[in-house]
């Protein structure tokens, strides 16, 4: 390290483990990437952590957390809403905007003040 | 529609300090030391309060003058090594050792019995948490054996044990000692094993015969002893209130100099009105001839008459700082001073040691009372409230577990936030279950004096890392080979 002057044991450690990283790092490594040491597998072991109610796969439809689930994530579909109407995005059943339901969002301009001025769909 | 805000960095958790004209950083999530150079203190300061990302802070860099690409470099290299973090991060704790982590030393209470009776002392005293009626008073040749068996058995993998003969008064069960050393010697022999010993005396046994078995069983001797006559004689007293100095000073002389092979250690506890370190330590190692002496305030309730008071510990601090300006003094022109107090920390922040328990208390570490009923340490023996296990059955690891449980710094709320725990951990398991009752409570009488020591020892090891590195390599040598 050139601004850091390891002067005990455990200080040493860190510089031997900072030398290894940037080496890993380095062009001459084959990696062109500055963040090289924190890009990981998702498969590979031991497995990342990742804290329950987060997902790292955005395929749609398949978004669960670690454990499997969807009733804690930290972006429900609620908060998405336009993203699902408007483009189809994503996940769920909202009416469909292109065809059937053009007007359902009508009377909720804004999703967080009118969102109660939005209803069900009977097709 | 989801916002991504980009991560700012922080600072991570260090102490910064200044020794030698040169400045310092102790990393608390390593108990690393660095030296810091012009380039770091300046991202620091930038990150003084406040969280700025990445693109910012390298913008800031290269609007003082530097190199687009040395700014990106000064930012990473700060960034791998942990002293600076993106967003923030919940206190990086040690990791508890493993379950069967081998047992390295056994505390033997050779004895509960004691000729002195020194009105502070945490085995008799007014704190006292053994429970001793009905017990056997001297430990059996027996006990002493299970106690050395299950040390080999337990010891898994390590090269040496070590056994610590302790009392009560040692000394008045000194024929067991005998057997004891001979015995340990042949068994760990037996099993491939080194071993070493100490012993804890009050030093009124003392012999000729005594010291010349110490000296060529390489015993190390911690005396347990107060200062010159009038201090020691105030609480080291007799049953009939007699002082105990006069008795041992020319066995201290005979010990000191007879003892060829092994450090001699003064051990002093400090109390209400025993606070003139100095003077203490000047008649220990100059008038007496002590090779080390260390001091630790006593052990006792909030209100006890010999507890010291904040005051009284601010003035022993005080004193405390001028001998460690003595020892770097010493250090600085190669010599050995001889304050424990500061040499214990110098070790410890050698290696970088960044603990999850205080001490080895209940892990590598145990006492053995004379009944042979284990305990976390020689402190809590004989006390009901704190068997775990005994010799003949070997440990209890459900009551180790729990200990261990409970005194994890992960477990001390009050340590998170603190920048000394790599070092303290909380402090002594034995003083925190006399204080609150739970020896899992973090110490929090000693919180700032803890940190104010810690820092004191930081700026000693500093000076010596930029005037006499050589001191410091000699010295963690002789540390490894002790």
């Amino acid at each position: 390290m050139k601004h850091l002057r390891a002067i005990n044991k455990k200080a040493r450690a860190i510089d031997e483990a900072v030398a290894q990283i940037e080496a890993a790092a380095s062009p001459a490594a084959g990696a062109d990437a500055d963040m090289e040491e924190d890009v990981i597998a998702l498969q590979q072991q031991p497995r990342p952590h990742v804290p329950m109610g987060c997902t790292l796969s955005f395929s749609p439809g398949w978004e669960v957390d670690a454990g499997g689930g969807t009733a804690g994530l930290c972006q429900p579909v609620e908060r998405d809403i336009y993203d699902c109407y408007v483009t189809c995005f994503w996940p769920v059943q909202v009416p469909d905007h292109v065809n059937y339901s053009p007007d359902w969002a009508s009377n909720c301009a804004t999703a967080t003040k009118d969102w109660r001025n939005l209803d069900l769909v009977f097709p | 529609m989801t916002v991504m805000q980009a991560p700012a960095y922080r600072r991570a958790e260090y102490h910064g300090f200044t020794a030698g004209g040169a400045d310092f950083v102790y990393l608390v999530s390593a108990g690393a030391i660095f030296e810091i150079d012009t380039d770091v203190q300046a991202v620091l300061s930038r990150l003084d309060g406040q969280d700025v990302a990445h693109a910012a802070l390298v913008r800031q860099l290269t609007g003082d003058g530097r190199d687009a690409a040395d700014a990106e470099a000064l930012v990473r290299e700060l960034r791998v090594a942990r002293l600076i973090q993106l967003g923030a991060a919940a206190p990086v704790m040690p990791q508890a050792p493993p379950a069967d982590f081998p047992l390295q030393a056994l505390v033997l209470n050779v004895t509960n019995q004691c000729n002195l009776a020194c009105t502070y002392c945490y085995e008799f005293g007014a704190d006292k948490i053994a429970t001793p009626a009905g017990k056997p008073k001297y430990m059996t040749l027996e006990t002493a054996k299970a106690s050395v068996d299950l040390l080999i058995a337990e010891a898994t993998g390590r090269k040496a044990v070590h056994i610590t003969f302790f009392g009560g008064e040692t000394l008045m069960n000194f024929k067991l000692l005998r057997d004891v050393v001979s015995y340990a010697n042949g068994a760990t022999a037996a099993a491939g094993k080194g071993i070493t010993y100490s012993l804890t005396t009050n030093a009124t046994l003392l012999t000729e015969e005594i010291v010349t078995f110490l000296s060529d069983n390489r015993i190390g001797v911690t005396v347990s002893m107060d200062g010159p006559p009038e201090v020691q004689d105030k609480h080291r007293v007799y049953k009939n209130g007699k002082g105990s100095y006069a008795v041992i000073e020319p066995r201290l002389r005979t010990l000191i100099a007879g003892h060829k092979t092994r450090a001699v250690t003064a051990r002093v506890t400090l109390t209400e009105g025993v606070t003139d370190v100095v003077r203490i330590f000047r008649h220990l190692k100059d008038d007496l001839g002590f090779h080390e002496v260390g001091f630790a305030p006593v052990t006792s309730g909030e209100t006890r008459a010999y507890s010291i008071d904040a005051n009284g510990m601010d003035d022993v601090l005080a004193q405390f700082g001028a001998l460690a300006e003595e020892w770097l003094e010493f250090a600085l022109r190669g010599e050995v001073h001889g304050f424990t107090n500061v040499s214990e920390t110098i070790s410890e922040l050698i290696s970088g040691v960044n603990k999850s328990h205080p001490c080895g208390a209940g892990l590598g570490l145990m006492g053995v009372s004379p009944s042979g009923d284990l305990s976390p340490c020689h402190r809590f023996t004989d006390a009901d409230t704190h068997v775990m296990g005994h010799v003949s059955s070997g440990i209890d690891r459900a009551k180790q577990g729990d200990f261990l449980a409970r005194g994890h710094v992960e477990a001390k709320y009050d340590c998170q936030s603190c920048w000394a725990r790599p070092l303290c951990a909380g402090g002594c398991h034995h003083e925190a279950f006399v204080r609150y009752g739970d020896t899992g409570h973090a110490n929090l009488h000693y919180c700032d004096w803890i940190r104010q020591w810690t820092d004191t020892c930081l700026r000693i090891y500093g000076e010596l890392a930029v005037k006499n590195p050589g001191f410091l390599e000699r010295f963690a040598e002789r540390k490894g080979l002790s």
